[in-house]
């Protein structure tokens, strides 16, 4: 476990997390499996930061999120926020948290309900909370659809007349109805086109300035979380590799994933993509219910040693607020 | 590169196609006109909507239904592709052209195995017998760098990775030696790194077997490496084209220009704003007078709004056109 010893306090603290499925396998789903899908990660989320999770399909990233927000119930370990380990909470108590812990999800159009109009969908969360007197809701919606740089007759319509980007708008300002500290947006810009996703994305840096909010970012696009994080944490199968100030990750980063991951990422610069030497990871990420032994990513790593097939690399602070967990990372 | 001086492959003349809406038919896209030379990868890149992707089902005979050509002609290796029978489009899909589409999982047939589908062209084609084609098949999947090659041809798609078959789906569409290969969006489902396999398997593959490709994408980013040329869709229109690296040193279509400032970067400077572009494209059948970039451009003119621009070479130029009365009078510098 790493002691932070930075100056920035933790909103949330996650110990230790594991979120394992058990599933059913075989024609006749004779056989049990187990999915590691969250294997023993510890980390900070700092008060009025963004932290992006970044990895690929399967790593367990969008996991991470809803285990956090206690969408999943854990199968160890403790989130720490407020001086409460959500992880023990029941139902009933959590739901006092999760109005300050929201979500934004990947898909703006199965996140709405069709049949309610998009000032009935931000109200809700008003009224369900009692965030406004009842006279004052309609005013209280034409701000948050202002906030979110909507036009206030917005409000009468449905979800289906809007464009995808517009909706996912909607959802944001439905997040914010709830006026939470917190926000997991769970690839929440990756279902849009360029042009509309630099719309998003400008719009929740805005949003975080304005209201102090802090982000846990979940994407797979490097060039977008290069751009919105602070901080950032690479997953691979269930584990981090490492977490770091985003610019230490992106210039020097340490993990071997990281490096290959950065890699593979193709820039708008014909003449550079021409020229550049890429290190392209052979074969396909292993399958979570039979993870390999030792360290996870042994059989892709360029510079795997005997112990990694072994042992499972420590998670230890290496200095500048950055951890990994690597063999072949000296310190 | 090279293809400069050889005859158009493809080469597509005013093509217009239209579709029925509940406010009655619509063009998607209209006097689109461009070429493939022999060995030319294009990229044609555009958001969803654009047009990309129909104008090359509507080129194959594969439109959906509600969806037809209503002008124009595509000329293939000197026969127009429009004028064909079924029967005959048939035999140019698959043969003469190669299809690689976005989702290798519902491309493929699952209670077939990869070896009885990827031999079907051969036998379709080729005429080949079925021990010859397995054969070939076998070569295939070792030209696309399956581990394993003619080992995997007995599985069924669904014991193979999405970068798999992926690389299946290429195989197929190579499996006829075509002359081009369409690839339509081929690694938007996939990881990053699986990505970079694919994008590095078509660079190689095409410098060995010489094909022209024509690459449809969102994505600038993915395509600068790849390509030789790229056209840009917006509502249904070429706004600009382009040598690649003309493009992305000199984007001229205020469309372009905010496609490219919209995208984050991974290396150089950062912390700018991203560039975005306000609004939406419009809807198909409500294409704005003029220009239909017009509404959500922050360079235009008053005349943008009223005529129509029509592609045409920039000043100190013949192979860098752009559809825009502003574009070549503004700076890029100031833009970007």
């Amino acid at each position: 476990m790493t002691i932070h010893q930075q100056t920035p306090e933790a909103l949330l603290k996650i110990e230790n997390l594991r979120k394992y499925f058990y599933v059913k396998l075989g024609a006749f789903g004779d056989k049990a499996g187990v999915v590691h899908a969250l294997d023993r990660i510890s980390f900070d989320i700092f008060k009025g930061e963004t932290l992006s999770l970044v990895g690929e399909s399967g790593c367990g990233k969008s996991t991470a999120g809803f285990t956090i927000l206690q969408l999943h119930k854990p199968t160890e370990g403790k989130v720490l926020y407020d001086g409460a380990d959500l992880a023990t909470l029941s139902e009933k108590e959590l739901r006092a948290y999760r109005r300050r812990l929201q979500i934004v999800f990947q898909d703006p159009y199965s996140t709405l309900n069709p049949r309610m109009t998009v000032g009935d969908c931000i109200a809700e969360p008003v009224r369900f909370h009692k965030l406004a007197a009842k006279k004052d809701i309609p005013a209280r919606v034409d701000q948050l659809l202002a906030d979110v740089g909507l036009p206030a007759r917005f409000a009468n319509r449905y979800p289906h007349e809007l464009s995808g980007g517009q909706r996912q708008r909607v959802v944001i300002a439905r997040a914010l109805a709830c006026e939470p500290e917190f926000l997991v947006c769970d690839e929440a810009i990756s279902a849009l086109d360029v042009s509309i996703q630099a719309q998003i994305i400008n719009l929740l840096q805005d949003l975080q300035e304005k209201y102090g909010l802090t982000y846990l970012f979940i994407a797979h696009d490097l060039a977008v979380v290069r751009h919105i994080s602070d901080r950032v944490a690479v997953m691979y199968l269930g584990r981090f590799a490492e977490i770091g100030p985003k610019d230490a990750v992106f210039n020097a980063p340490l993990h071997p994933y990281t490096k290959a991951l950065l890699s593979a990422v193709p820039e708008p610069d014909p003449v550079g993509e021409r020229t550049r030497q890429r290190q392209v990871l052979q074969g396909d990420v292993p399958s979570p219910l039979n993870p390999p032994s030792g360290c996870h990513f042994h059989t892709r790593c360029p510079v795997a040693m005997e112990i990694c097939r072994s042992q499972v690399p420590a998670w230890r602070d290496v200095g500048g607020g950055r951890s990994v967990s690597c063999h072949a990372v000296p310190g | 590169m090279s293809s400069m001086a050889k005859a158009p492959l493809l080469e597509v003349k005013d093509l217009a196609i239209e579709v029925s809406t509940r406010r009655g038919p619509a063009k998607v896209v209209e006097h689109l006109n461009f070429m493939v030379k022999p060995g030319e990868a294009l990229g044609v890149v555009g958001e969803s909507g654009c047009g990309k992707s129909i104008t090359m089902l509507g080129m194959m005979g594969l439109l959906p239904p509600g969806a037809r050509v209503v002008d124009g002609t595509a000329t293939l290796e000197g026969r127009d592709l429009l004028k064909l029978s079924n029967r005959e489009l048939r035999k140019v899909r698959g043969g003469q052209v190669g299809f690689v589409f976005q989702d290798p999982m519902t491309s493929f047939n699952p209670v077939m195995t990869i070896g009885d589908q990827l031999i079907e062209p051969l036998l379709y084609h080729r005429a080949m017998s079925k021990a010859d084609a397995w054969k070939r098949a076998g070569e295939l999947m070792r030209l696309v760098g399956i581990p394993g090659g003619e080992k995997r041809l007995s599985d069924y798609p669904h014991q193979l990775s999405g970068g798999m078959r992926q690389r299946v789906m290429i195989a197929m569409g190579l499996a006829c030696d075509p002359s081009l290969l369409i690839a339509d969006e081929p690694t938007t489902a996939l990881d990053v790194t699986i990505q970079a396999q694919i994008l590095d398997l078509v660079k190689d593959l095409r410098a060995r077997l010489g094909m022209a490709v024509v690459w449809i994408t969102h994505d600038l980013a993915l395509v600068s490496g790849l390509v030789d040329r790229i056209i840009v869709l917006y509502a249904g229109r070429i706004v600009e084209e382009a040598d690649v690296d003309d493009l992305y040193k000199r984007p001229s279509h205020p469309y372009t220009i905010g496609l490219l400032g919209s995208l984050p970067r991974l290396h150089g400077p950062e912390g700018r704003r991203l560039a975005s572009i306000g609004g939406t494209p419009p809807e198909p059948g409500r294409r704005p007078k003029g220009c239909a970039f017009a509404p959500r451009c922050s360079m235009k003119i008053a005349r943008c709004e009223t005529e129509e621009p029509q592609l045409a070479p920039l000043p100190g130029s013949t192979r860098h056109r752009a559809a825009c009365w502003v574009a070549g009078t503004v700076s890029v510098e100031a833009a970007a």
